[in-house]
């Protein structure tokens, strides 16, 4: 029921929403729950597991009951905590885990047959038979037991991140955390100043009391004011920092759309890495409920939330209120609620002494043990010395006191330190290195205190920074001092909760604590206390309190679990933000990839290249109508491949030469200027990484090519090789792949089509093959290579990338005139398998210069790296699956990659495995399918009939064994 | 005889302008990398200077000016951006022709730092990242180099062949920022 008068709102326009499918009005400013406690809705959700009616039981975002869903269809958003969650105009929320509706819920027997549901149930109950947990009971609990759901359909919300840098980060604006950033701000500091709430003040949003001389809520807002005035300060609202991390770095979570309607350019999410020298903690502290017998129903809230109803949003959430506390503070409760017209009915101080009040009745040294009102609290019972007595009421204000907010302190692995004078956690002093603790989080609660702390954190901060604080006067304010008893649990029979969001009751912790889960960390998973998506804000320390009570140890001895990031939920969305669709990985596109497109070519992804795997003409249906047409045109007459993705390094130095030679298997010192060498590449592990050509430019200048794959990491070899091991050598590399646009013109009619392009032309003398220069075509300044993927007669031309695209058109339209053409991957790996050439589908790690039948390449007039290795023992034995052809031969002519060798005879199992196949393709040039594989003794075996099985697709076929080269074996036809 | 076309890194990808920051194709006549043979740093840079008036720039730093500039590009590594490399230069180092290999985008505006803040993990405001500094760094998966420009503009620079994943990236954070108004 919202107050005329009351509030903080101003003269906030109406907003009207939805819950449940039915229609409200509530005010500019309002949180869903404040906006339903205004329509005097108090039943918001249903509990985890036992489906109880529950309300809001707090004003913040350590909500664990008024979890709802907001939005549909893909926006859809489950858990939003009604506490949070702003309303706007159009705002459609609905209640979670029930059915049909949250008035009548059938999973709520579940309550009634609580007796069978106490902690350890699940793990007692459900393990026989064996089969049935996966299949029968899993399935089943997790249906009952749930909160929100999720839409099913891929998020379609916009999220960010982005990083920040500052001075000072201050976490919390409260009183602490604007006293800390103002004094900062004043210095000249680089401020950040982060606040969840949409309104920066703190608890000075929600209490009645002055700050020199007027209002804190005005004060507060004349703070920011200033501060958002000042150039060298950033205020972000809606902003949780969630997580504290090395070297000043915190993780925060801005809810930049949450509060609109949906905008898809907008985006819902930012989440920020911020990196900040110095930082306060200034994060308030948590009240905490006292557990006594039906403490969850719904009108029980915390004394503190219902002050920030009443104070910031003139909501009252009941009309005959009652406070229970065991501390000074929560007298406040009564005494606004009084001062608003609200009547309260009493005040239940468990403790002997606690202050009397001539606005309410007060009932000293009494608990309250019960309370009655299923969907709605209507009444609380007493327990007093002499004995017990009701009191009608629809509203409980309840206090067992604070929790200081020493989360983040804690995320490095610092344990937090027992104050018994306030009966609460601490942070360790110095836990994250650079966080400084001010305030309600340090159990400062007075808000003199709170003042106070954070201008000294702030100044503990500049003097890290080494500058210098300008002095101004601490505003007066209240510095009453918290008085507190302490009241964990009210004794009784019945439940009692703790754990609001995971259905966790005192006699459950007593039941972990007999069955010996003594351990407040097996107490937690025992239990589930602290497990959900409030992480046991409200109920961990009331928690491990009982069980230090029942094992018979201290508070401080029992200590508390582990707290991790993230403080408040975060939505994986937003961690992963700009990760979804081309967001994923680099695309990287070659000079010809328009044209290639034009053509309709099919791209594929070779690493982040995109490549054409064919380009088909009209007439033809399938893939391999255009390979086969684009390997005879290639052997016949001339084709066109982009190969620019192969990586290049431009090596240059007088000891160029000993890099190539420690770098290669074979010889490259003796290489003449103008000539290429196609050289192997082992790993430091003896095996092979990579293979490739390398052309002598000039005396101290070579240009070194890699597969497209293994660019990276051989600039990484070349990088330690000149960096660790022979750092002495004068010698420089860079990569120039992206230099160069570089062109494969292959087959018989390759030579005609260059000479009608290159200015001076060639001929078989002047570029034999293996021979390279400098070239110019049209003017134009490029490289020419005589080499070959192919087996044919054949080059590539390199030009600088911005006449790629030109030149690649040019190449085509000739190729073209000549009956040839472009062609794509599944052409160029059908003509090297022909030649029995490798690839990275052979030489995949686990293969060495032995194994591939290019032993001979490895020098043994000197050194490389890899060499020593290479040479161990069984690295060079003549069983080991070795490098041989495969073609088929009996009725069935497929053979795949993938399959698997056998002898002859023997089954098609594990055991009998000899060898497996690695690339084939079906050879045009012979008329059937081809392969490569590697097969025990490979070699010893030519002419073997060997059996191929692939079980996953279900071939099984008789193979020959054959010479790895298919095609022209004496090479002819490369020399042209 | 027909010409070879030549066309730029970010031909039909720029200009683009969201909100109040714009981002332009830069196409500097030639990118040249400097790597000097051993013992050569200092006499490189005393040749660079005399020839292209920028001395051979300290890590994480630019020198020379508009037209002529030497930008730190790793380690032991300079990009001469502008002017042909003078050949004396070649006495001292390996000179490697880069002029097709990278893309260079101008980003400016109002807000240049705050998409940039959405990319780049790097502490860009303009008091930390001055006029004259550089850095080799990331943008979103893309490695860059990022200069600031004596007049205040970001040049960012990123491999050819990702010009179009750069452009995507630029457009991403340009709009989010521009939307949030």
């Amino acid at each position: 029921m919202r107050i005329a008068g009351q509030g903080r709102l101003g003269d906030a326009k109406s907003v009207s929403f939805r819950f449940d499918g039915r229609q409200y009005q509530g005010l500019e400013g309002d949180t869903l729950a404040s906006a339903l406690l205004a329509n005097d809705i108090q039943m918001m959700g249903r509990s985890f597991k036992y489906h109880r009616p529950r309300g809001a039981l707090t004003a913040g975002s350590e909500e664990p009951n008024a979890l709802v869903t907001i939005k549909a269809g893909d926006a859809r958003e489950p858990n939003m905590r009604a506490t949070v969650q702003e309303i706007y105009e159009g705002l459609e929320a609905v209640s979670q885990n029930r059915f049909p509706s949250l008035g009548l819920d059938l999973l709520s027997v579940n309550d009634l047959a609580a007796p069978f549901f106490g902690a350890g149930f699940y793990y007692k109950t459900f393990m026989w038979p064996k089969s049935f947990w996966e299949k029968v009971y899993e399935p089943m609990i997790r249906r009952a037991a749930g909160l929100g759901a999720l839409s099913d359909s891929a998020d379609a919300d916009l999220y960010e991140k982005a990083y920040a840098f500052c001075d000072l980060l201050v976490i919390g604006a409260g009183p602490a955390g604007l006293m800390a950033a103002l004094t900062a701000a004043r210095a000249g500091a680089d401020v950040i100043l982060a606040d969840e709430d949409a309104v920066m003040g703190g608890r000075l949003l929600a209490e009645v009391e002055d700050i020199d001389g007027q209002p804190g809520h005005d004060w507060a807002a004349g703070v920011v004011a200033e501060l958002e005035a000042m150039e060298n300060v950033r205020l972000m609202t809606r902003s949780s920092v969630v997580g504290a991390y090395d070297q000043g770095t915190y993780a925060v979570l801005e809810k930049v759309g949450h509060h609109k309607a949906r905008r898809r350019d907008v985006p819902l999410e930012c989440f920020w890495r911020i990196v900040a020298k110095q930082a306060v903690l200034a994060a308030g502290a948590i009240e905490r409920p006292v557990a006594f017998r039906n403490n969850d129903r719904p009108g029980i809230m915390t004394a503190g939330a219902v002050r920030a109803y009443l104070n910031r949003w003139g909501v009252a959430p009941g009309k005959c209120m009652t406070v229970f506390a065991n501390n000074d503070d929560a007298h406040r409760t009564a005494r606004d609620l009084v001062q608003a017209g609200v009547h309260v009915a009493a005040l239940i101080d468990s403790r002997h002494d606690g202050p009397t009040s001539d606005l309410f009745p007060v009932i000293r040294g009494a608990q309250v043990c019960n309370a009655s009102g299923r969907k709605r609290l209507e009444s609380i019972t007493l327990r007093t010395a002499g004995g017990e007595e009701k009191i009608q009421t629809d509203c409980l204000a309840m206090s067992g006191g604070w929790n200081p907010s020493v989360h983040l302190t804690c995320h490095q692995n610092g344990r937090p330190v027992w104050r018994d004078d306030i009966a609460g956690f601490v942070p360790l002093p110095g836990a994250v290195t650079g966080l400084h603790v001010a305030g309600a989080c340090n159990g400062a609660f007075s808000t003199a205190n709170c003042l106070r702390e954070g201008m000294e954190a702030a100044k503990t901060a500049l003097d890290a920074l080494g500058r210098k604080p300008r002095s101004f006067d601490l505003p007066t304010a209240e510095d009453g001092t918290y008085r507190i008893s302490p009241l964990w649990a009210v004794p009784g029979k019945g439940r009692a909760w703790l754990d609001f969001q995971n259905d966790v009751t005192v006699k459950d912790v007593k039941q972990a604590a007999v069955e010996n889960f003594r351990s407040v960390e097996h107490m937690k998973r025992y239990t589930t206390q602290g497990m959900a998506t409030d992480q046991g804000k409200n109920s961990n320390v009331a928690a491990l309190a009982v069980l230090a009570d029942v094992t018979g140890r201290g508070i401080s001895e029992t200590g508390t679990t582990t707290f991790r990031p993230p403080y408040s939920p975060v939505a994986i969305a937003a961690m992963g933000a700009g990760g979804a669709e081309k967001g994923f990985a680099p695309e990287r596109f070659t000079t010809s990839h328009r044209a290639s497109v034009e053509r309709g070519a099919p791209m594929i992804e070779a690493g982040l290249w995109y490549r054409p795997s064919y380009f088909p003409k009209p007439g033809e249906t399938t893939w391999r109508q255009s390979c086969d047409r684009e390997v005879n045109m290639v052997r016949q007459s001339v084709g066109i491949c982009d190969v620019s993705t192969l990586g290049k390094i431009d090596i240059q130095g007088p000891d160029a030469d000993k890099l190539l030679d420690f770098a290669y298997t074979n010889m490259f010192s003796t290489l003449k200027v103008g000539k290429v060498r196609y050289g192997l590449m082992l790993r430091e592990d003896g095996y092979v990484m990579d293979d490739g050509t390398t052309a002598r430019m000039g005396e101290n200048h070579f240009v070194m090519t890699t597969t497209t794959a293994a660019a990276g990491q051989v600039m990484q070899h070349l990088e330690f090789i000149t960096q660790v091991l022979r750092p002495e050598w004068d010698v420089r590399f860079t990569s120039v792949t992206e230099q160069w646009a570089q062109f494969a013109v292959a087959g018989p009619q390759s030579r005609d089509l260059l000479n009608g392009l290159l200015d001076e032309p060639i001929d078989g003398e002047s570029w034999p093959f293996m021979s390279c220069g400098a070239v110019t075509l049209m003017g134009v300044q490029g490289r020419l290579f005589r080499i070959s993927f192919s087996g044919e007669h054949a080059y590539e031309l390199a030009v600088p990338a911005r006449y790629g695209d030109a030149l690649f058109r040019e190449l085509v339209a000739r190729a073209e005139a000549l009956g040839g053409g472009p062609y794509g991957m599944e052409a160029l790996n059908v003509l090297r398998i022909e030649k029995g050439l490798i690839t990275h589908s052979e030489i995949h790690g686990r293969t060495t210069a032995f194994d591939i039948g290019m032993q001979g390449m490895v020098s043994k007039k000197k050194h490389c790296l890899g060499k020593p290795m290479s040479e161990r023992e069984g690295l060079m034995e003549a069983d080991r699956e070795r490098m041989v052809g495969l073609k088929p031969i009996g009725p069935v002519q497929e053979i795949v990659a993938g399959a698997h060798l056998f002898t002859k005879g023997d089954p098609a199992e594990r055991v009998y495995d000899q060898g497996y196949v690695t690339s084939v393709g079906f050879s045009p040039t012979l008329g059937h399918m081809i392969g490569l594989g590697f097969l025990k003794n490979g070699p010893e075996r030519m002419g073997e009939q060997i059996r191929l099985v692939d079980h996953l697709r279900g071939i099984d076929a008789v193979c020959e064994v054959v010479d790895p080269v298919f095609f022209d074996v004496d090479g002819g036809r490369v020399r042209g | 005889m027909a010409e070879l076309i030549a066309k730029s890194a970010c031909d039909g990808l720029l200009p683009l302008s969201i909100g109040s920051v714009t981002v332009t194709e830069e196409v500097p006549e030639h990118l040249t990398g400097l790597a000097p043979f051993k013992g050569q740093a200092e006499a490189l840079s005393a040749a660079m200077q005399a020839t292209h008036g920028a001395a051979f720039p300290a890590p994480n730093r630019a020198t020379g000016k508009a037209g002529s500039r030497a930008v730190w590009f790793g380690r032991e590594m300079a990009l001469l951006v502008g002017p042909a490399p003078d050949a004396t230069l070649a006495r001292h180092a390996a000179l490697t022709d880069q002029s097709d290999a990278w893309a260079v985008a101008r980003v400016e505006g109002d807000k240049a730092e705050d998409v940039l803040a959405r990319l780049v993990p790097l502490d860009l405001r303009p008091e930390v990242f001055k006029r004259g500094h550089a850095a080799r760094t990331q943008l979103q998966h893309l490695t860059v180099s990022i200069n600031r420009l004596n007049d205040g503009a970001f040049q960012i620079m990123a491999f050819r062949s990702m010009a179009a994943t750069l452009v995507h990236d630029l457009k991403t954070a340009m709009e989010a920022v521009a939307a949030r108004g």
